[in-house]
């Protein structure tokens, strides 16, 4: 057991800081989820980007560094900390991204990754329908084959960054026929200004439109947008969840910078006996969070796959950003109420995280059923 | 960067699971209770031939030690078989000798302690050492100095039956007027730490045990969400303190400690809760086994630092704003 660091691990690590030093916005960038803010953050990925930062772990010929997990995980504590901006493509290269690399063509890495890691191509994800949330496999949304492609019908909701993005990709019955729900569903990407799609923005609970509803008719996709084979989506889409990616979806950094903002702020109210127990469970709770994943990336490196136990990450973590958040509003008493400050845009977006990438009592199913070993039973 | 156990570190607690599912702790916990110490002793002597005990003994006084990794290791069996004795208490002892400016007490007492002929109690942070009607040494720590005691009062009961809790006499012959005491505490709160992790995991095994093979409405309780969502919740909680526990471990850093002391002992503590309400009524019983480890999650929460305790070390150890490098800030 080792939890030191290698010299030239370090040194990347201080390469990171440096950089994000000399260049993350003095001001924080106005609300990824408005027109305006937007357009910010789509170009502060290009001027990660230009530097080879936006997606470090990825390979140098994508726009990457080639860096190990363990290196991702120092950038991410450093990017963190130094306060930089959210990640407006979070959903490709969290979602799409691990996906091409296992069971996209050369072809497609070579045509999406780049425009991805500059921001270029900003994409949303297309899983839910309005019939069709936690029990996703029972969707109804179709692909019918037409010559060189399919064609997309019906309705996705809850698309997260759909009203400013580019692309989505998601999930499609391609086939109707099969007897189980999860078979004969697609896995492919589409274009959110291609003739047939509306786009209609969803304001979330402040008003701001963080998601959108989308209705499709007749698009079309051309056959090179269908990843893996037509049919496999489900496994295609499920195969990736409980591994890197489950890992991935929030990065240890995030929490130890929060902590650590908490606490600051807990000392400039003059650091109240009533929160202090909440604000320990803070920092004690991103230390354990860093420590799981430390562990979790030891047994990847180790050739392992991580599987179910990713819905333990995902339970945590969330529950544990509401929480902090939740104490950070109530320290800052009447001002916790005001809706345009960091923390309150925090907070909102803190509240979703046990509904959204599979609600907490969908992963509390899997952890009785798959880690704990309990009977199915009715949901 | 690897922060997993080796395979050496895995078959040493694989053998000491092995040793204590042979020696069928249950009736030893409930014999020891009453008072009766001939099994617990001999249990000691084995888990002591383990090398369990010469973890915390230094290589000079006939140990292996210090090899806290191994140690959380072992206390975690410990904890899961709900062995009794004052485990947690010799180990501490051990670390305080050691620590002693003059080596002359440690030369003396460390070596009985490495091989399990002597059994050590020590009163410090409660006025109540942990079964001194059983322990060889006993330790008083003061504040004016750290004493031999000649021997202990009369048993007081504990929420855990297997915890006999007996004042120190005062007097007896003083080690030394100004111990160093940090590396004691430590290991204290290092090893109750993942002993609790432990009694968590043993009441999250046999919950889970119970409510595959429990039925009512025709059905495995089990299969009912209202279970399942307490069950993975408690799983949650013990998950995320193993590793607070194992890099405290690797650290021995006092916040990382504190860290898994409150975390190891809350994550026990919600789930006995939880095993208690998942097995009703029966788990209410003295007589259900399940109660040997319940009684032992709430007696370890406040052993040895309580929540709040712990938690201000965490708190006085934050430093918000530095720059994280490795070795260097964690908190």
């Amino acid at each position: 057991m080792d939890l030191t660091h290698s010299a030239a691990d370090e040194a990347f690590r201080a390469e990171a800081r440096a950089w994000l030093r000399a260049h993350v916005p003095p001001d924080p960038l106005p609300s990824l989820e408005t027109e305006a803010g937007f357009a910010a953050h789509r170009a502060w990925e290009a001027r990660l980007a230009a530097d080879h930062w936006s997606v470090v772990n990825w390979p140098a010929a994508y726009g990457g560094r080639d860096a190990t997990l363990v290196r991702w995980l120092l950038f991410e504590e450093e990017y963190w900390a130094a306060d930089a901006p959210g990640r407006v493509n979070q959903n490709g290269v969290g979602l799409l991204a691990p996906t091409l690399f296992e069971y996209g063509t050369e072809e497609q890495r070579a045509r999406v990754l780049p425009s991805m890691a500059t921001g270029e191509v900003v994409w949303a994800q297309a899983w839910s329908e309005p019939e069709a949330g936690s029990d996703l496999a029972s969707l109804r949304s179709r692909a019918v084959r037409r010559d060189g492609g399919w064609l997309l019908s019906g309705q996705k909701t809850w698309s997260s960054r759909a009203a400013f993005a580019d692309r989505a990709f998601g999930l499609f019955r391609t086939d109707p026929d099969r007897p189980k729900p999860h078979q004969g569903l697609t896995y492919l990407m589409f274009d959110l200004r291609a003739p047939g799609v509306t786009v209609r923005p969803i304001a979330r609970l402040d008003g701001k439109p963080a998601f959108a509803e989308l209705f499709l008719d007749e698009v079309f996709v051309p056959d090179e947008d269908v990843i893996g084979e037509p049919g496999q989506g489900w496994r295609i889409a499920m195969s990736t969840a409980g591994n890197e990616r489950g890992l991935m979806l929030r990065s240890p950094g995030r929490f130890l910078a929060s902590a650590d903002r908490l606490t600051h702020l807990w000392h400039t109210r003059g650091s109240p006996q009533s929160t202090r127990h909440r604000v320990a469970d803070a920092l004690i709770g991103a230390r354990a969070y860093q420590l799981f994943t430390y562990a979790a990336a030891s047994r990847f490196l180790d050739g392992e796959s991580i599987g179910p136990e990713s819905s333990l990450n995902k339970v945590f973590w969330s529950e544990y950003d509401i929480a902090l958040h939740e104490t950070a509003l109530d320290l800052l008493g009447v001002e916790g109420e005001l809706a345009d400050t960091d923390w309150s845009e925090r907070y909102v977006f803190s509240l979703a995280g046990p509904i959204y990438a599979g609600t907490n009592e969908i992963q509390r199913d899997i952890i009785a059923e798959r880690l704990l070993g309990l009977p199915k039973g009715r949901r | 960067m690897r922060f997993l156990l080796d395979a050496e570190q895995r078959a040493f607690a694989d053998s000491l699971d092995a040793m204590l599912t042979a020696a069928d702790t249950p009736s030893v916990v409930r014999e020891w209770s009453r008072g009766e110490h001939a099994g617990g002793r001999a249990l000691w002597s084995r888990i002591a031939q383990a090398g369990v005990f010469a973890l915390a003994v230094p290589e000079a006084y006939e140990g292996l030690g210090p090899r806290p990794v191994e140690l959380a290791v072992a206390f975690v069996e410990l904890g899961r078989h709900a062995v009794p004795g004052p485990l947690v208490e010799t180990v501490t002892a051990a670390a305080l000798l050691a620590g002693l400016p003059d080596p002359g007490a440690a030369k003396r007492l460390l070596p009985a302690l490495a091989t399990g002929e002597a059994m050590a109690t020590l009163a410090w942070t409660a006025p109540y050492a942990l079964d001194g009607d059983a322990a060889t040494t006993h330790l008083a720590l003061t504040p004016h100095g750290l004493y031999l005691s000649p021997g202990h009062g009369p048993v007081r009961p504990s929420l855990d039956p297997a915890r006999r809790l007996t004042p120190l006499d005062p007097g007896g012959e003083l080690l030394s007027p100004d111990p160093p005491t940090a590396q004691a505490l430590a290991h204290a709160r290092l090893t109750t730490a993942a002993q609790a992790l432990g009694v968590g995991l043993a009441l999250l095994d046999r919950t889970v045990a119970h409510v595959r093979r429990r039925t009512q409405f025709g059905v495995p309780i089990g299969s009912f969400q209202a279970v399942k969502h307490r069950l993975a919740d408690a799983k949650v909680a013990l998950e995320f303190a193993r590793p607070l526990v194992l890099g405290a471990a690797l650290t021995m850093d006092p916040a990382d400690i504190a860290a898994a002391k409150v975390t190891a002992c809350e994550a026990a503590y919600t789930t006995a809760r939880t095993a208690l309400q998942a097995h009703g009524a029966i788990g209410y019983t003295a007589e259900y086994d399940l109660s040997l480890w319940l009684t032992k999650a709430r007696a370890l929460r406040t052993a040895w630092g309580g929540p709040d305790a712990c938690r201000a070390e965490v708190l006085g150890a934050a430093r918000p704003g530095q720059d994280r490098v490795s070795g260097d800030r964690r908190w």
